[in-house]
């Protein structure tokens, strides 16, 4: 755990795509705490840099210049290989559009980062289930994906997520292809399942309707955190 | 993860299938092709290898393969015979006479004559009649093919079966009368000429009148002589061509190769067999891919390493080449079962099978190395864009 309660410590952090003439800056020197056992919200318009910046603290990204620091981590003098690693044991991914192997069934779908991580089949499925159970899926195991309705698949991903245990979970539009409801209820099963003290959320978000669900909401423009407010959670 | 490679392989059925059928035709057409090629070229020879008991042939050194005949003095037999280390040497004729049916139609035939005393060089296998029976007046044996094709009388009625020459039969041969004694059995020969065994004297006197007639020497070494030895003395005591059978069979063929079209022909649809199963194969593997990516990426962010998407993808690749070389070799070998007994020369040897197993490595290498590249370039981040 971090010595000073932040899982990710963000400073001067900058990033540009292309070059010459059709440079875009994504990140201009963005300084961000993410706190041990918060929910936090990146909204602002499309095109702002938020979905950068998830991708750059998640490790899938390398940033230009400034400092990023992940559990006391920094990724700048990580190799590509030792982000790999650092990804496969620390960080879980929910996408906008769930990501999930359609060939697979839910089960092993969810078992997959604990495969990755090295571990026996049967006891990655028997995990896999326990989390299943979890997000109110138990009895969906050997269903495949494109069987399940779109938030029963963003509770699949939820599952994956959390499967192998991971520090930092990073999402991206989890409930933009939800109707609100359903956003509801994945948004609850992710800070339910999902939030813990030894554990921080980043959720990237258009959508308004489950901003009471974040413990702060960093709005960003123009590649620059702007604002960084608290919010009430409703759970 | 190497299985669920293999999900993501096989869930996708059209894919899957479009892959291996790629694969399967590809091994199949190179099978075939250079089953049909080994055939034919093994044709050329056959004449060879159905006469086993001669050591050495010898031969006019002009002569570039088998039925590239310059016939010798018959005095060039007595010198064979005296050279060291020779056991026996008797005369062949080989030759295309003109036959002249029953029902008047006129056949070329491959007339083979053989030394009158011993009656070496025989046809291998006997249908019906012996051998010895060509000791009788005006004798022939003819081939089973020959007899029930070419020499066959055609009925009179249209649209009637032909009657296959039999034993009693009789032909003219350069207007001389032949009589059938025999059935045999021969290998196939390149030119597809019936075969006709006789005497040697029996087919001089077929044969239109020339000074030399004798075709070939064959040669029997003494116990424990080496072949090739005895070849190199016959040929430096006569100044005439000596070949071990072998050796005679490696000039027939080699001269084949050089002289006919029939390497280039086999070779380019050998080749277009791998470019058509490489397109197909390494197009339908890089489209799996490419409608992979975003599984390959999600794996990559969850920490997948290149080394082990690399081994996933070489996996996948791995099972269709397998599989598809199965079904391939499977088919061009029932192709070859089922064309058994037709004229079609099919010869399946085991070096094909390592050539179309080389193929389909080098395809499934091919296909998945496009696939490889797209997926290790892959940044994990493009993810959050999909």
């Amino acid at each position: 755990m971090s010595s000073n309660g932040a899982a990710v410590v963000l400073r001067g952090v900058t990033k540009s795509y292309g070059s010459g003439s059709s440079r875009v800056q994504a990140l201009r020197g963005v300084d961000l705490d993410v706190r041990l056992g918060e929910l936090l919200m990146l909204v602002g318009p499309s095109g702002c840099g938020k979905t950068t910046l998830i991708s750059v603290v998640a490790a899938i990204l390398d940033h230009d210049e400034g400092e990023i620091t992940v559990f006391d981590r920094s990724l700048g003098s990580m190799s590509q290989l030792q982000k790999t690693r650092f990804r496969r044991d620390n960080i879980g991914f929910v996408f906008q559009a769930y990501n999930l192997i359609p060939t697979l069934t839910v089960a092993e779908n969810v078992a997959i980062p604990l495969l990755i991580l090295g571990s026996r089949r049967s006891a990655a499925l028997s995990r896999a289930r326990d989390m299943l159970d979890a997000v109110g899926l138990g009895d969906k195991l050997s269903a495949f994906p494109p069987a399940l309705s779109g938030g029963q698949q963003q509770r699949v991903a939820i599952a994956r997520a959390l499967v192998n245990d991971p520090r930092l979970i990073v999402c991206d539009e989890p409930t933009s292809a939800l109707d609100a409801d359903t956003g509801r209820l994945v948004m609850d099963v992710l800070r339910r399942s999902a939030l813990s003290e030894s554990r921080a959320l980043m959720i990237v978000t258009h959508d308004n309707r489950i901003f009471s669900f974040a413990d702060r909401i960093a709005r960003m423009d123009d590649g620059r955190i702007t604002l960084v407010e608290p919010q009430v959670a409703t759970s | 993860m190497y299985l669920v490679a293999l999900k993501m392989l096989v869930g996708d059925r059209g894919k899957y299938l479009g892959l291996i059928m790629g694969l399967t035709f590809a091994a199949l057409l190179i099978t075939q092709q250079s089953s049909i090629f080994t055939g034919l070229m093994t044709r050329t020879f056959s004449f060879i290898n159905d006469l086993s008991q001669p050591d050495i042939w010898v031969m006019d050194p002009k002569v570039q393969f088998i039925d590239d005949v310059k016939p010798l003095q018959d005095t060039e037999l007595l010198r064979v015979r005296g050279v060291t280390g020779v056991e026996w040497a008797v005369p062949l004729y080989k030759g295309l006479l003109k036959a002249r049916l029953q029902d008047g139609n006129f056949q070329i035939v491959n007339v083979l004559g053989l030394d009158d005393a011993t009656l070496i060089g025989g046809p291998p296998v006997m249908v019906q009649g012996s051998l010895a029976d060509l000791r009788t007046q005006d004798s022939i044996i003819v081939d089973e093919v020959g007899a029930s094709t070419r020499l066959a009388r055609r009925s009179v009625e249209p649209g009637g079966g032909a009657t296959p020459l039999g034993v009693g039969d009789a032909l003219e041969i350069n207007d001389r009368r032949a009589v059938v004694v025999g059935i045999c059995r021969v290998s196939r020969t390149f030119q597809s000429q019936p075969v006709i065994y006789t005497t040697y004297n029996r087919a001089t006197t077929f044969a239109p009148r020339e000074r030399k007639l004798l075709s070939f020497i064959l040669v029997k070494g003494a116990e424990g002589m080496d072949p090739r030895e005895l070849a190199g003395r016959i040929a430096r005591g006569t100044g005439l061509a000596a070949y071990t059978a072998d050796a005679f069979k490696r000039l027939t063929f080699d001269f084949y190769m050089r002289n006919t079209g029939i390497p280039i022909n086999f070779g380019i649809a050998v080749t277009l067999g791998f470019l058509i199963g490489t397109a197909i194969a390494g197009q339908t593997f890089y489209n799996f891919t490419l409608e992979h990516l975003r599984y390959f990426g999600t794996l990559k962010a969850m920490g997948t390493t290149n080394g082990v998407l690399l081994r996933m993808i070489v996996l996948q690749a791995l099972v269709v080449g397998v599989q598809g070389y199965g079904l391939g070799i499977g088919g061009a070998a029932l192709f070859g079962y089922l064309m058994r007994g037709t004229q079609l020369a099919f010869r399946l040897v085991p070096e094909i099978l390592i050539l179309a197993g080389a193929a389909i490595v080098v395809i499934v290498t091919l296909s998945a190395l496009i696939s490889v590249r797209k997926v290790m370039k892959l940044e994990p981040a493009i993810v959050f864009k999909m």
